[in-house]
């Protein structure tokens, strides 16, 4: 907990930031606990980013989260922990080690039997289940123990009561009234439950006095995100961690009269949203890792055919099927390279939760405007890490959808060499002759071509456009020093951490700065500019140093650019960066 | 039937309007003759020019699209029938047509195929069966007969080629056909009833490759030799899949017409009655208001 220089006269310590990390099993509820106290930190002006681990097996078993607030700027979800609430002896044995000095641990006094007194740490046991058996009546056992800690953390950090009282009546309230009536219960009795004198925390008033507040996941800001871009058409096959995007897509699209579709493969999913995109609308498919193996071949023909297409990968630990439930960045050769032939494609990712949504409407724009298959990268930890941030405006961010079927003229031609190819869908008259979209090699007028002149003209119209968009992007900014001995780069979930990175390194002395790539495919045309003035460039990655000795993001940078001043630091345990691994690892750079 | 031939097209469809390349065929490839049948019945059904939608994998065949003036798509090797699937949920206002090969369908697109057939996604797909892959030049094909000579197979195929009717009747389409190449006329009414049924219309229509399977359906030819034997609705049910099943079962060259026609809702109805049911609870609300309420809902 990060509390104020000079509490001066208070008897209350206020707090800037805390973290806080609840350790149980998956089926104990506290993710949602975890996304309540997430919420409200929406609703009070404070900032939030949240991390959990899902274990991969359905039955559940051990899992964490963890919340970091805070009334400034939160960028990471927390190394340490500043409390640690401990569910059972299993949960107390594998995280009291992350739980930092002099932290506070709370237990359940019935489950956890041996604890450790060291490091100054504080242990108050509380009999979480008994207590919540008792306040509930014990007719339904120890359901609602997530929410007696939830009632007990509230009195602790004298977080808001009403307002949690407010999402938990919102939360309960639509089923049947003994649920809500029990979780109050709980709630109250967590809140009143005597911890001893440490309940003198509270937080500093939050900062971010915006009154349209949200919070949300990466996976539902996408989604979010693609309605407010148009999308109503799409298909796609389950897999983890893509699958919710297209459950709220089935259930949510039909509302703005589209349609998402669960394919039989991804072989399939591709191949209907190509069929959608053809027939003028935009649509969207979207997997992890193995699916979006499998969408290569129909990947090609859209950037050959100059389909318009937004494709979304959730990224997850691989190959094969890896590690389905942790974060890892390996898939960007794949979104990139990964196909056969010569076929350029737009590659984006989204920095942050919030940025999930602005990245679906840029992601949009650029197929419409480009006539080329969009890639947006997510990753396991966007997609489920909650933040709080500003209700987008949906006044400036709202494009409806169009289908264009006006008649085209005579000279129409599918594929112009002297301009952006614009399809005309069925439906559309002809006043020349109809349009072949077309996978072989083609003249302007879509018809198959062989001609050894013809496929260079056109494999170079294919490129040159993405060229021309590479040039019209902005250099991402830098964060703090704008030179120095060591700029850090990174790209999608990494953006906070290497900025906290560079705060702490700052606050060492170092001379750094930190800048995050959106735009991965193109890049903007010119980024040396960005490390001229830096002696190293560091860029941080969630993937292998492979062969050669270079994560894939510092890879492609070297040779764009033939700069040997670029390192790499990489990782893939399936974890998000750690800020002090990453001041570690920069350290030894500087 | 999803929309009836529009009187009000200004323009005529002739088989001149039809026409666009000359097709890339061997002479003397089945294929010219099934494109000849599909001039006919869309000179017949006149829908408006427009709403006309040829889609096809890879094959020798599934060039067809590039042989009609008419909106079409040339996708790749076995995906046609999800990329229709794509164009028809989304568009009901077009007409779409499916052709292939036996390879294209039945092989590396045969997983596609049941599940166009089972969720009865309004389409009409004609599969140009020669029993043979024409295009990559005499490889076994999933209907070749046991002892095809082919490239892969130079002493005889070994595999058991798949019944088509069968695993069409099992997949759950709900109109099944099987036609000739060398029967224009019988081509024209299966498409035509194909066409005018409401759901997912299969047919499978016999039609050789001269250059790589010659003399493959002879025994159904008549000027060779062969017999073309029609089924006879007054003895057959079509509604009746065992019947059907029997039929299927007949030895080469069996019996040619429709195996099986069933109703069914299609998925396009189906998720346009969802679309309907769920907008009729929104008040008229538009979409922007919709998603508005629905990131308030996240405060
Ligand atoms: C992914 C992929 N695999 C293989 C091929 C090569 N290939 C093209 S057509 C074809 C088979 C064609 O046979 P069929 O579908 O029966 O059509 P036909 O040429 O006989 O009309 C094959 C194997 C391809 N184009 N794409
Ligand atoms: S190879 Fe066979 S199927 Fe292909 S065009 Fe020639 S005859 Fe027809
Ligand atoms: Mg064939």
């Amino acid at each position: 907990m990060s509390q104020s220089a000079a509490p001066t006269g208070a008897s209350e310590r206020t707090l800037r930031n805390a973290v806080i990390r609840l350790a149980g099993n998956s089926q104990d509820g506290i993710q949602s606990i975890g996304g309540i106290l997430a919420r409200l930190a929406g609703r009070t002006a404070q900032d939030v980013m949240t991390y959990m681990t899902i274990p991969s097996t359905i039955s559940g078993g051990p899992s964490i989260f963890q919340v970091h607030l805070g009334s400034g700027e939160v960028l990471h979800p927390g190394d340490e922990s500043d409390v640690l609430v401990a569910f059972y002896q299993h949960s107390y044995d594998s995280h009291i080690s992350a739980l930092r000095q002099g932290g506070i641990c709370f237990y359940d006094s019935g489950e956890v039997t041996e604890v450790k007194h060291e490091r100054g740490i504080v242990h108050i046991g509380v009999p979480f289940t008994a207590a919540t058996v008792e306040a509930t009546g014990g007719s339904a056992r120890d359901r609602g123990k997530n929410i007696f800690v939830l009632g007990m953390l509230c009195a602790f950090f004298q977080l808001d009561r009403e307002k949690i009282a407010g999402i938990l009546a919102r939360q309960f309230g639509r089923k049947d009234e003994s649920v809500l009536r029990n979780a109050m219960l709980a709630f109250d009795a967590g809140y009143a439950y005597p911890v001893g004198d440490h309940s003198q925390f509270v937080f500093e008033p939050g900062e971010h006095l915006d009154d349209k507040r949200i919070s949300s996941d990466g996976n539902t800001m996408l989604a979010m995100g693609l309605i407010a871009a148009g999308v109503r058409y799409g298909s796609a096959y389950p897999i983890t961690p893509w699958s919710s995007i297209m459950e709220i897509l089935r259930t949510e699209l039909p509302r703005y009269g589209g349609i998402y579709v669960q394919a039989e493969d991804e072989l399939a999913a591709v191949s209907m949203t190509i069929g959608a995109a053809y027939a003028g609308h935009l649509a969207v498919t979207g997997s992890a890792g193995p699916g979006l193996s499998l969408k290569m071949e129909a990947l090609s023909y859209a950037s050959m055919a100059e389909i318009p297409l937004l494709v979304i990968n959730v990224q997850r630990g691989g190959p094969s099927t890896g590690m389905p439930t942790s974060v890892e960045q390996s898939d960007l050769m794949q979104a990139i390279y990964g196909s056969h032939g010569d076929c350029p494609r737009i590659v984006l990712a989204p920095q942050d939760v919030e940025d999930c949504f602005y990245i679906a409407l840029e992601a949009a724009r650029l197929a419409r405007e480009y006539s080329c298959p969009v890639i947006i990268l997510s990753d396991q930890a966007l997609s489920s890490r909650i933040e709080a941030f500003s209700e987008p405006d949906l006044q400036k961010h709202w494009i409806e959808p169009q289908l264009d079927l006006s008649p085209r003229a005579e000279d129409f031609k599918p594929y112009p060499l002297d301009a952006i190819t614009r399809h005309a869908p069925p439906g559309a008259k002809m006043a020349g002759k109809y349009p072949h979209v077309s996978g072989l090699e083609h003249d302007e007028h879509g018809h198959p071509s062989g001609n050894a002149r013809m496929h260079q003209r056109m494999t170079d119209k294919r490129r040159d456009k993405l060229v021309a968009l590479s040039k019209s992007l902005p250099l991402p900014e830098i964060h703090g020093d704008q030179e120095g001995d060591l700029l850090l780069i990174s790209w999608g979930s990494n953006c906070g951490q290497i900025k906290e990175a560079v705060n702490r390194l700052r606050a060492e002395g170092h001379r750094v700065g930190a800048a995050h790539l959106r735009h991965l495919h193109p890049m903007p045309a010119g980024l040396d500019r960005l490390w001229a003035k830096f002696k190293k460039v560091a860029v941080a990655e969630l993937n292998d140093v492979g062969l050669y000795g270079y994560g894939q993001l510092a890879t492609l940078l070297r040779a764009a650019y033939a700069e040997p001043k670029i390192h790499s630091i990489c990782k893939t345990d399936g974890l998000t960066f750690r800020i002090s691994e990453l001041v570690t690892r920069s350290e030894k750079l500087l | 039937m999803s929309a009836p031939p529009t009187a009000a097209t200004e323009e005529k469809l002739t088989k001149k309007a039809l026409t666009a390349d000359h097709p890339t065929w061997c002479p003397g490839c089945g294929d010219f003759a099934v494109l000849a049948a599909f001039y006919k019945v869309l000179e017949k059904l006149q829908y408006p020019h427009e709403k006309i939608v040829c889609v096809a994998g890879i094959g020798c065949s599934s060039r067809f699209p590039y042989f009609m003036n008419t909106h079409g798509i040339h996708f790749i090797h076995g995906r046609a029938l999800p990329l229709a699937t794509g164009v028809s949920l989304s568009r009901p206002d077009v007409h779409v047509f499916v052709f292939g090969g036996d390879g294209d369908g039945f092989s590396i697109g045969g997983n596609h195929l049941n599940h166009a057939a089972r969720k009865n996604i309004k389409m009409t797909y004609v599969i140009m069966d020669n029993y043979v892959y024409g295009l990559t030049k005499k490889q076994t094909s999933p209907t070749s007969p046991v002892g095809f000579k082919s490239k892969t197979d130079p002493a005889g195929s070994i595999d058991r080629p798949i019944n088509p009717m069968k695993q069409l009747l099992a997949s759950g389409a709900t109109f099944i056909a099987r036609t000739h190449a060398a029967q224009v006329k019988h081509m024209v009414d299966t498409f035509e009833r194909a066409i005018l049924h409401d759901g997912f219309s299969v047919v499978e229509c016999l039609s050789e490759c001269v250059m790589f399977y010659e003399g493959s359906f002879d025994d159904s030819t008549p000027r060779k030799g062969g017999v073309f034997e029609t089924i006879d609705e007054s003895q057959h049910n079509v509604q009746d899949d065992i019947a059907a099943y029997q039929l299927a079962d007949l030895p080469s060259p069996g019996k040619f017409g429709v195996f099986y026609q069933v109703q069914r809702p299609t998925k396009n109805a189906l998720e346009q009655q969802w679309i309907e049911k769920t907008q009729a609870t929104q008040n008229g609300q538009s979409g922007r208001d919709l998603l508005r309420r629905r990131l308030e809902g996240m405060r």
